[in-house]
C-alpha cells in the first residue's frame, strides 16, 4: 500500500457520549454505523466490508443488512480500531472490497448488553496475575508505572500535569464528559483508586461508539466530506499478562508500531502536527512520546511541565479531552481516530489551526498491543 | 468469598505441586540456559523443547507495584499491594508483599524479598513474597 492510497470518507460517534442507557452494546456499534453512513452519503448496500471487534462486525453486518466480501474481527483491546484501519486499507489495496464500515461501540457505564472480559482461571492470566488480585484495567495497566518514574525521574506530579492539562483540552469541547479546569494540587488530593494513581489520573467510564468508512483514494473524490489519506502505519503485540512484559519503562509494541507507520508513511516527527495517544491512565502519553520517538527516555515530563502538548503548544495532543476527560467507554481507540479525522477536516471543537497531519496511537490490553495510524488531509 | 483461584493446566501443574510441596520451581532450557516463567514446555528464547524444571533460589527483588485503594471482598477491605518481582534468577511474576504495611513507604523498589507460600485450599498453595528482615 502506498502512502495515501486509501482514505476515510465517512466518520462519526454515537449521537449522544455519556450515559445512554437507552441502547445496548450493539446498539451504540449500531448508531454510530447509521451516523457515518450519513455522514458519507451511503446506504448499508454500499459497504462490502466490516471490521469490529470480536463478534460484533457479524452482528453489525446481520443488523444493517450488509453483505460483506471482507471481515476482519481482530480484538487485541482499545486499540483494536488502528488495527482496523491498517488491515482494512491493505484490504482494499489489494482489491478485496471498496467501502469498509468500521464500528465500535461500548455501554461501559450502563452495562447494557455488554462484553465480558473475565480473565478464566484455566488462562495464564487466572493461574498467574488475577490470584493475586488484578480484575480490572486499573489494578494491572498501572503496575509498571513505579519503575517508570524511579528510572525516569518523574515524579506523580508529572502524572497529575497529564490529567491537568488533558482538561484543558477538554474545556474546550461541548461533547468532553468532564469540562472544569483542574490543578495539580487538586489532581494529587483526589481520591486514590491504585497508588500513584487517584481518580483523575484514571480513565472516565462511559457510554457511546464511533464508525470510520475508508475507501480508495480515488473513488474519496466524489464523496461529500473532505477526504483524510491513510500515510502510513503500524502495530504490534506484546504478552497479554502485564507481569511479563519485558521492560517497565518502555513498551515494545508502542517502539515497533511507532517506528513502522513513521516508516510507511514517510514523515518526520517535525511534520506532526497533531497527535493523539491513547490515554487510558495518565501515564500513557508520557511512554507515547518516548517510544515513538518524540523525545528520549525520560524527556517526556517536561512536554507537560513546559506545557508543550496544552492549547497554544507546540505539539497539540488529545484534543479532545483523552481517555481522562472526553469519553472512555473502554476500547477508546475508535475516538482518538475520529479526533485525528475532525482535526483534519476542520471540523474539531478545538481545532489546530491548519492541522495537516496527525498520528493517532493506540494501545491495547494494558500494554499488550499498539497500533498506529499517519493521517493527513493531502493526498 | 475466597480469592480467584488458579485452574493448572497440563503445562503448570508441575508448578502448582510445587508451591504445595514449599518450592518455587522454574524452567530453563538446556542448550540456552536461559530460565523463564510462566511454565511451558519449550524455550521462548531458543524454542528448543530440552527444558527442565529446577527449584528456584526463592530470593527476589521488588520491580514494581500498585496499592490497590478499591474494595475486594475476596482480599479485604485494606488497600493491598499488587506487585511484580524479579526473581534471582532472572524471570519476574506477579505477587502480593506480605509481613509488610501496604504504604509506600514500607514498599520500596528493588528492596529484597523472599519467598513465602501461602496455602489456599487442599490443591492450590500461593507463593507470595515478604521483605528478607520481615519474618
Amino acid at each position: 500500500m502506498k502512502p495515501g492510497q486509501i482514505a476515510v470518507v465517512g466518520a462519526a460517534e454515537t449521537t449522544k457520549l455519556g450515559l445512554i442507557p437507552e441502547l445496548s452494546a450493539l446498539g451504540l456499534n449500531l448508531d454510530a454505523a447509521l451516523n457515518a453512513l450519513a455522514d458519507a452519503a451511503l446506504k448499508p448496500a454500499d459497504i462490502d466490508g466490516v471490521a469490529g471487534v470480536g463478534d460484533q462486525p457479524g452482528w453489525v453486518a446481520s443488523q444493517l443488512g450488509i453483505v460483506p466480501k471482507w471481515i476482519d474481527s481482530t480484538n487485541v483491546g482499545g486499540c483494536s480500531f488502528m488495527l482496523h484501519v491498517r488491515h482494512a486499507a491493505a484490504a482494499i489495496a489489494a482489491g478485496y472490497c471498496t467501502n469498509v464500515l468500521i464500528t465500535h461501540g461500548e455501554s461501559g457505564r450502563s452495562q447494557i448488553a455488554p462484553a465480558r472480559y473475565a480473565a478464566q482461571p484455566a488462562s495464564l492470566s487466572g493461574q498467574f496475575e488475577a490470584p493475586y488480585g488484578t480484575y480490572a484495567a486499573f489494578t494491572m495497566f498501572t503496575i509498571p508505572v513505579l519503575r517508570y518514574l524511579k528510572d525516569r525521574g518523574a515524579t506523580r506530579e508529572d502524572l497529575a500535569r497529564v490529567a491537568v492539562v488533558q482538561r484543558q483540552w477538554a474545556a474546550l469541547n461541548p461533547r468532553a464528559t468532564l469540562r472544569t479546569p483542574t490543578s495539580v494540587d487538586e489532581v494529587m488530593n483526589a481520591p486514590l483508586i491504585a497508588y500513584p494513581f487517584t481518580k483523575p489520573m484514571c480513565c472516565l467510564v462511559t457510554d457511546g461508539g464511533g464508525a470510520l468508512i475508508l475507501t480508495t483514494a480515488e473513488r474519496a473524490k466524489d464523496f461529500p466530506t473532505k477526504p483524510v489519506y491513510i500515510l502510513g502505519s503500524g502495530e504490534s503485540t506484546e504478552c497479554p499478562m502485564i507481569s511479563v512484559m519485558e521492560d517497565f519503562t518502555t513498551s515494545r509494541a508502542f517502539r515497533i508500531s511507532g517506528k513502522a507507520a513513521f516508516a510507511s508513511s514517510g514523515i518526520t516527527h517535525a511534520d506532526v502536527d497533531h497527535l493523539m495517544i491513547y490515554d487510558a491512565f495518565a501515564h500513557l502519553p508520557l511512554y507515547g512520546l518516548e517510544d515513538l520517538g518524540f523525545c528520549a527516555p525520560g524527556e517526556a515530563k517536561h512536554f507537560f511541565r513546559e506545557a508543550r502538548t496544552a492549547p497554544g503548544g507546540s505539539l497539540p495532543m488529545n484534543t479532545n479531552g483523552g481517555g481522562l476527560s472526553y469519553m472512555h467507554s473502554g476500547m477508546y481507540g475508535m475516538y482518538a481516530l475520529q479526533e485525528s479525522v475532525r482535526q483534519l477536516r476542520g471540523t474539531a471543537a478545538a481545532q489546530v489551526p491548519d492541522a495537516k497531519i496527525s498520528l493517532c496511537h493506540g494501545v491495547g490490553g494494558m500494554f499488550s498491543a499498539a497500533g498506529t495510524i499517519v493521517f493527513s488531509n493531502q493526498a | 468469598m475466597p480469592r480467584t483461584l488458579p485452574s493448572p493446566t497440563p503445562e503448570t501443574q508441575h508448578f502448582w505441586d510445587g508451591c504445595k510441596a514449599g518450592e518455587l520451581l522454574l524452567q530453563r532450557c538446556i542448550p540456552c540456559e536461559k530460565s523463564y516463567f510462566p511454565p511451558r514446555p519449550f524455550c521462548p528464547h531458543c524454542a528448543s523443547r530440552v527444558v527442565e524444571i529446577y527449584p528456584a533460589s526463592g530470593q527476589a527483588t521488588l520491580y514494581s507495584y500498585i496499592i490497590n485503594h478499591r474494595p475486594r471482598p475476596d482480599i479485604g477491605t485494606e488497600p493491598h499491594a499488587i506487585a511484580v518481582v524479579t526473581l534471582a534468577e532472572g524471570p519476574r511474576m506477579m505477587t502480593n508483599i506480605i509481613n509488610c504495611p501496604q504504604t509506600p513507604e514500607a514498599l520500596v523498589l528493588d528492596m529484597p524479598l523472599h519467598v513465602v507460600f501461602a496455602p489456599q485450599n487442599d490443591d492450590i498453595t500461593l507463593p507470595f513474597f515478604a521483605p528478607v528482615d520481615a519474618p
